[in-house]
Parts: C-alpha cells; structure tokens; sequence
C-alpha cells in the first residue's frame, strides 16, 4: 500500500498585534505578570476585513502555490473552527469556490473548539486511503474572540493553517493517527452567544494535560516509539505554560517543541494552533525528520499523528508562499481602541 | 444590498474571488471585468472571447485616501483606494490593505488576497472578494522575484 500524508501545506496569521500589557492597562492590571504567568506577550488581531473564510483560503492558496496539483483534484475539503462566519452556510463553501476546486466535491465544516482541523486532517486521510478522494483539503482556522475584561482577552487570536492530504508526492507519511475523547465541560460557548465561558482552573488537569497524555502514550504505544525518537514535537498551545509542561511530562526537551511554539508571539489561534505549528516545522524539516503532534480541543478530545518526512519535501517549492516565521515577524501593533474597533467589542444592533 | 444583491453578487462570484476576466481571441486584448464583446473588434471577436485568470499581480497607477466613507466602511478609514495595472494588461479599482498610508506610492507592485468586502448588518449576506496588499509584505524572495520580473 502506498503511502498516504501531507502534499503541501500553507499558513497565514493577520497583521495586527496587541500587546497583553497594552490589554492589561485597559484593566488596570500588571500586564507583565500576566505575560510572564501565560507565557504571552502579545496576540494577533484580524483585520475587519478578515474572518475565519478569509484565512482559510489565504492559507490554503499557499499550500496550491507549493505544489503543482490541480484544485479540481482536490475530492474534499473540511474546515475545522469554533469562530465560522456563518452558523448556517459553510465556510467550506466559500473556500471550494475561491481556490478553484468546485463543484465535484465533499464539503462540511467541522468544529470541536481547537481541535477541528486535526480532526479534518483525520477525515481527508481516510478519504484517500479509501481511495474515494485523490487529494482532501484540511483547514484549521479561528478568529477567536473573548469577552472584554475576560482572562482570555490575553491568549484569543486569529489565525489558520490547511493541508493537502493524498497519495502522491507525499512530503510527510501520516503513520499513524489515533484519537482520545471524553465528555469534559471545560470551555464552551453556547448557541448564539458570542463569547465563550470556561471552568476556570479545571481547564488543566482534567482536560488538557489527562487528554494530550492519554492520546499522546496510545499512539506511541501503537507504533512503538518513544519521545527521543522524534526530531519535532508539536502540542496545542492555550498559552505558552501548558506545551512547555506538556512535553516535559511526558518526556519531550524543549529543543523539540521549539520550532512549533509560537503562542508567545501571535498568542492562542484555536483551531489553528497546532496547524501553524506544525507548518512552522514543516517550513524547515529535511527528509528522514519524524513528527509528533498532539492537539487538544475542549470539551474535551485530542488528536494525535506520528509523521515522517520523506525526500519529496525538497521538490515542495516552500518559498512560494509566506513561512510562519515571516507572518509572525510582519506584525503592526494597535491599542485597545483600535483593537476593539476591529473585533467589534463595541456592536449594537 | 437586499435580495438582489446577493444575487448580483453570486453571478460575479468568479470575477471577485478569482479575478476571472477575458481575453480577445482576435486581437488579444484582456479585459476586467469580461466584457461580451471586444470593443476594438467588435463582431470579429464574437465567438472568440475566452475566460482568463489574472494572476492578481500587478502595480498600482494612481490612488487616493479616503477619510469619509459610507456607513459601511466608515470603520476602515482612512484607508487607500488605487487603481491597479495587472500583469496581464487590465486595470482594477481595488481597496489596498496591510499597507500604512504613509508607505503607499505610484508604481509600488502589489498582489491580490482574498477579504471580506462587505456585509448586510449583523444578519445578512458576506460579500467576500479581491483587495491588494503590498508584494513585499508577505511573500518570500523567491515570490517577489516572480512579482517583479513581470
Ligand atoms: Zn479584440
């Protein structure tokens, strides 16, 4: 059997950022206690302009710009995200069009807090292996929004990551992908609310780290590694504490989570956190690199892959489209006027 | 925009996502957005237009600061408003973003990126489509060669 993985790969991550201390003295409180107890030190902000849509089809143009496949092969396309523009009309939808892959193909949006686009990876995969898709798209993409004053205000931000997932010119060999999930309610947002509520403290230990464990040791269990085996680890990053404990929990250095971790500078983008992640990792991976990657979405479930780089991923043309390095590093910063202005803190009907 | 906005909106779906134009089998000229018939060669051209994808490079001519705008964009301003020269020969009025407006001039090369254009209140339809940023924002050197040979 042939192998099956990522084709190509595309990130983008909005312009603005605001500083937690500049969100701090909105409200009156030490912004540099905050930033060093999250471990963030500022968050991107989408445009006006920009949403969920937007994002996914700037990131998924980059992944067509890195390879040669044709759109109308792409079979399917899932787009994970707990901010879609429209509760009823599919941001896939407006995806489909905008890269040129319409009109023979599967389309659902996908949403589990911050694990949706893992979970769409997980789909296109066994679309390809069951050889009813030649490539599936996979987006991970939020404009997560907290509500003022809200502890969260500090870590929510924007941004998205897709994948082409198939069988040809494969750059990294999905191994093995293996879930974990269980009714925990330690974040939510209900129907037709626009900010989330969480269960304060209990969004630890019950929930991110007992999910990212147990996922994380059933697949190495699976396929019979250990963390040194790995080049790259990638977890899903709330805030900058959470990944750093994660990996040394469970045996990972902080040189192979280095690469994925960038909360501290564009803070938590949800459902694209570890899709920016891991295309941070695979804007520098060289063939025979093997890739552990852990997401974490509330409510509670995580997703976990063990990848393996192949010699195709010097044919993936990487400079065609921006590197995770380069959107993080092009930033504007803006105050909380500004800030608000565009996130519409301050709407009325 | 009511109803028939949305559907005026939905016909020109290929030339605001994907900038589709046409080109002249007759005399090769481009056009933006596709026009039925070439004005040049009029009923030489009939039959001979074909459907074009502009590659949404292009540099811009002329532009202008907006400071007062419709209730709709009020939110944006001041922001820039250029007319682009494509690449491939059409000219496109076209919002410029991720630019600061003391950054923007004649002859900068810019290329197309998808956003929201507009939107009916808080419950109607989301017009999205093409706006222009700068090349050199958000692209590797590889890319902004390719921007700038052209
Ligand atoms: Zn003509």
């Amino acid at each position: 059997m042939s192998d099956i993985g990522i084709v190509s790969y595309g990130a983008y991550i909005p312009r603005y950022r605001i500083k937690a201390e500049e969100i701090a003295s909105v409200w009156g409180k030490d912004g540099e206690s905050i930033s060093k107890g999250l471990g963030i030190y500022e968050k991107s902000v989408p445009s006006i302009d920009q949403d969920t849509a937007t994002i996914s089809v700037e990131a998924a143009r980059g992944a067509l710009n890195r390879c040669s496949i044709h759109p109308k092969d792409i079979g399917a396309i899932y787009v994970g995200s707990e901010s879609h523009p429209y509760a009823v009309k599919p941001t896939g939808t407006i995806v489909g069009e905008a890269i040129g892959a319409t009109p023979e193909l599967m389309v659902a949006d996908y949403e589990f807090a911050c694990k949706a686009g893992t979970a769409a990876m997980q789909t296109c995969f066994a679309f390809v292996k069951s050889n009813m898709i030649k490539y599936g798209l996979a987006i991970g993409a939020d404009t997560s929004q907290a509500a003022p004053g809200d502890a969260l205000e500090f870590s929510a931000s924007a941004g998205g990551g897709a994948f082409i997932i198939g069988k040809d010119n494969v750059i990294a060999i999905i191994n093995k992908t293996c879930s974990y999930t269980t009714d925990t309610p330690d974040f939510w947002r209900r129907a037709e609310r626009k900010y989330p509520a969480h269960g304060g403290r209990f969004t630890g230990g019950p929930a991110y780290f007992k999910h990212i464990t147990n996922c994380s040791f059933n697949l190495m269990k699976k396929v019979n590694t250990k963390p040194e085996d790995y080049d790259y680890a990638i977890f899903h990053q709330p805030n900058g504490k959470f990944p750093v404990s994660i990996a040394r929990k469970l045996g990972f250095s902080y040189d192979q989570i280095k690469q994925s971790l960038m909360v501290p500078y564009i803070g938590n983008t949800y459902s694209g956190a570890t899709m920016i992640g891991l295309s941070s990792v695979l804007d520098i991976a060289k063939s025979g690199d093997r890739i552990f990657l852990t997401s974490y979405g509330s409510g509670a479930g995580s997703d976990s892959f063990d990848m393996t780089i192949t010699d195709d991923i010097i044919k993936l043309h990487r400079g065609n489209a921006p590197l995770v390095e380069q959107m993080v590093n092009d930033k504007k910063y803006i105050d909380y006027g500004t800030y608000a202005k565009l996130t519409d803190l301050l709407y009325w009907e | 925009m009511g109803c028939g906005g949305v559907a005026r909106f939905w016909r020109e779906i290929p030339q605001r996502y994907n900038l589709i134009g046409n080109i002249c089998g007759s005399c090769n000229k481009t056009f933006f957005p596709p026009k039925e018939a070439c004005p040049y060669c009029r009923r030489k051209s009939m039959g001979k237009m074909q459907d074009i994808k502009f590659s949404g490079k292009g540099e811009i001519i002329t532009y202008t600061i907006i400071h007062s705008a419709s209730e709709n964009f009020q939110k944006q301003v001041p922001y820039i408003m250029a007319i682009i020269k494509l690449n491939e020969g059409p000219k496109i009025t076209a919002q410029i973003v991720d630019c600061d407006i003391e950054n923007i001039k004649i002859g900068m090369k810019v290329d197309s990126t998808f956003r929201k254009i507009q939107e009916d209140g808080y419950t109607g339809a989301i017009y999205y489509g093409y706006k222009f940023r700068p090349c050199n924002v958000l692209v590797t050197n590889n890319e902004k060669e390719k921007c700038e040979t052209k």
